[in-house]
């Protein structure tokens, strides 16, 4: 097979397919607005679905990261990268609809909130991660460097997810928790949604990670092929030396 | 102004995102896979 694809790819995409399709009809048409926010409370099914994503791209990066420090396996390090690439992809989801939906709620587009700050950096670090990635390095130091940081990074991960209660900001408190006061069918979309990006996010990190994987595989080879003619070069060269 | 136009605009930009990432890798994953021989494609079943 000549891409990405296999038969777990296909059952998990599915399933993702039609889970967002339900999602959709549940957030968009069965579930009730919201007293006082309206029809702008929709933005909930998509906004924290998309923070699941993340939370779940960067755990797996701070897990991958962990485990390549020990064993130096490139699929660790692969992992890692794959997962921060959708974490980072899904973080800017979260501040864009975020900052839709604080124009109805909160009258304006953006706030140096707590969490919305907190959210940001978190972002720019995981950039950051990204960016160490592709630097101009040999392999072992690129991948030990993005680990390092990706440990160091999950940090962000602890503070955004606790700024709403460490810091008093116009950001709501966890909208999940023992307290959860969303009517039934609300609390039902917003699981059915979360359910099915995390299906999606699941069915992009083994696509992202196979290409990764693809892309390492490329790189080496190019390495090899460039060793083997700079060799054979030497090798002439002194074939020729000893001729002349 | 309409909140149904906000949670369009929501849901538009993540949906469109999502699909504009997903056919990249799809595309990538397709271009590189031919240049890479059966015993280097582990993980890929």
């Amino acid at each position: 097979m000549t891409s990405t694809s296999s038969k777990a790819t296909y059952v998990v995409g599915w399933a993702a397919i039609v889970g967002l399709a339900l999602s959709l009809l549940f957030a968009l048409v069965l579930s009730p607005p919201e007293v006082n926010m309206g029809d702008s409370v929709r933005l909930l099914y998509v906004h924290l679905p998309t923070i699941a994503v993340s939370y779940l791209g960067y755990g797996i990066t701070f897990l991958g990261s962990v485990i390549y420090l020990r064993n130096q396996s490139p699929f660790w390090d692969l992992l890692a990268g794959a997962a921060a690439e959708i974490g980072v992809l899904f973080t800017a989801f979260v501040l864009v609809t975020g900052a839709i939906w604080g124009k109805p709620t909160w009258g304006t587009y953006w706030e140096w909130d707590p969490r919305l700050t907190a959210t940001t950096v978190m972002f720019i670090m995981y950039l950051g991660y990204l960016a160490i990635r592709r630097m101009d390095l040999p392999q072992e130091v690129r991948s030990r460097r993005a680990a390092v940081v990706g440990i160091i990074a999950i940090a962000n991960l602890i503070i955004v997810r606790y700024s709403v209660q460490w810091w008093r900001g116009l950001h709501q408190g966890q909208t999940l928790g023992v307290d959860t006061q969303l009517d039934g069918l609300m609390l039902f979309s917003l699981f059915l949604s979360v359910v099915a990006f995390l299906l999606l996010g699941a069915w992009l990190l083994i696509h992202r990670f196979r290409v990764a994987w693809l892309e390492r595989q490329v790189e080496d080879m190019r390495l090899a092929r460039a060793l083997s003619e700079r060799r054979g070069e030497a090798g002439g060269a002194a074939l020729g030396g000893v001729v002349s | 102004m309409n909140h149904w136009a906000f949670v369009a605009a929501g849901y538009l930009i993540v949906f469109v995102g999502i699909a504009a990432y997903a056919a990249w890798v799809l595309t990538r994953g397709r271009a590189l896979s031919g240049e890479v021989p059966e015993e280097r494609r582990r993980f890929l079943d």
